[in-house]
């Protein structure tokens, strides 16, 4: 299986690619055009600042690269909130491939922002939770989330509910990091891989 | 629900574990990468390498490890000991680092936090706070591995580096470091309560019900402990069964 991971400027991509070898799985990092379409899967993982990371993916042509590409997909946390519409983040129009909008938690007294840690997943709705006992814990540090919305294929609960997981065609994304995600994490990343 | 998360703290000095740990399970306890992964698989939450190396080749030894734990474990790890500049941090989370604890370069360069808060954001910047309680009932922050005294407060730092940019803070007491006599509820909750971000408590636990205390009476988001795991005083399992019995969101 090809593998390739987006290069751009977010960071811990170290760590899927790790998390991919542990799986038997060498993959490349990446920002050639030609490697990425070319490849049996593509993972745009990211941790850091989405306006940043917009502008960055533009400059480089990867904005329409990464929209047009037929193979599975899988955004993992920044990478995720980037595919979809628009992020609040220093209000920043994203790829718009999935509908939702990507908001900042609201402090309601009690709850600490950002979520930091271990939070559980349910509702799943796609071969990428198969196997998966409910309300698997899952590791997330995010300050903005993705609204629920028609491509949620997983809520999680953090001050409110909201997308753990949304699919749209060939596209996936987590907000949670399944890299760090112990061996709930690594079913995960294998059921993308395995994916028909 | 988000849980509360139990963390095991390595400390490391010139690239092995140290604070004599006797494994039965695992080859070489003196290995840090082979003993985060032995406490990866037992279910522990995060880690904590903390480098008390005092040499100039630290820098490249850190990043060395961070690089190894990277490749073998599963759940999220920091790294920290003599983290002094945004340079030191690049480094560090380039080679797999999750999140990258400061504490005395912070508390000397405040405006560290916040240029590492904004280099590479909150979610990986971890302020280390050694704080302890004098005999006027203040809680003090020390500094250099608490032997270096200083005239802030805790809870007064603490809200600075909240304010800075910090992610989280990870408060340990002096009064109970080592006492296996609980944690400082006082102060953890106190901290945890005047900052919006989570608190790591460490220092003093010694039992299961100590844990328990933490997360009620103490309102801490995470608890660290060292020897009491490496000596197998208590497992992380069982730790873990005892908290949700107690009715606290675990991750088992």
């Amino acid at each position: 299986m090809n593998v390739a991971i987006v290069k751009y400027n977010a960071g811990n991509i170290l760590s899927v690619t790790y998390a991919l070898e542990r799986l038997g799985v060498s993959a490349v990092v990446t920002d050639n055009v030609e490697l990425l379409q070319k490849a049996d899967r593509v993972i745009f993982p990211g941790v850091g600042e989405a306006s940043t990371a917009m502008t960055y993916l533009k400059e480089r042509n990867l904005y329409n690269v990464i929209k047009t590409l037929e193979q599975p997909v899988l955004g993992i946390c920044l990478g995720m909130q980037l595919l979809c519409s628009f992020s609040e983040e220093n209000n920043t129009p994203c790829l718009s491939v999935f509908d939702e909008s990507v908001v900042s938690f609201l402090p309601n007294g009690t709850d600490k922002i950002p979520q930091v840690g271990w939070n559980t997943i349910g509702e799943y709705g796609s071969p990428l939770f198969n196997g998966l006992a409910p309300d698997a814990y899952c590791y997330f540090v995010h300050g903005y989330y993705a609204a629920l919305g028609p491509d949620t294929i997983a809520t999680t609960h953090y001050i409110l509910p909201y997308s753990a997981a949304l699919q749209k065609n060939n596209f996936y994304g987590v907000q949670f990091h399944p890299e760090k995600s112990a061996a709930v994490g690594e079913k995960i990343l294998q059921n993308f891989l395995d994916i028909k | 629900m988000l849980a509360k998360r139990i963390i095991a703290c390595l400390d490391i000095k010139n690239g092995r574990t140290v604070k004599g740990v006797n494994f039965e399970n695992i080859r070489d306890a003196g290995d840090p990468v082979e003993l985060g992964a032995f406490y990866a698989a037992a279910g522990i939450d995060e880690l904590v390498f903390l480098d008390i190396t005092a040499t100039n080749e630290k820098r490249k030894t850190l990043a060395d490890l961070a690089k190894k734990i990277a490749a073998v474990i599963n759940i999220p790890f920091t790294v920290g000991g003599g983290v002094a500049s945004i340079d030191d941090v690049r480094v560090l989370l380039q080679n797999g680092a999750d999140k990258i604890a400061v504490n005395s370069a912070a508390f000397k360069n405040p405006e560290l936090v916040s240029a590492l808060a904004k280099e590479f954001g909150s979610q990986c910047i971890v302020v280390a706070i050694d704080t302890k309680q004098e005999a006027n009932g203040e809680w003090y922050v020390y500094l250099n591995g608490g032997t270096v005294a200083t005239k802030t407060t805790c809870l007064a730092w603490a809200q600075e580096a909240a304010k800075l940019g910090a992610g989280e803070i990870l408060l340990t007491s002096m009064n109970h470091d080592g006492t296996k006599a609980g944690f400082a509820l006082d102060i953890t909750s106190a901290v945890s309560k005047a900052v919006a971000i989570p608190i790591i408590a460490s220092g003093g636990g010694g039992t299961m019900a100590h844990f328990e205390d933490v997360f009620t009476k103490g309102a801490a988001d995470a608890a660290l402990a060292a020897s009491i795991f490496h000596f197998k005083e208590i497992e992380v399992h069982a730790l873990k069964s005892y908290l949700l019995d107690k009715g606290l969101p675990i991750r088992l």
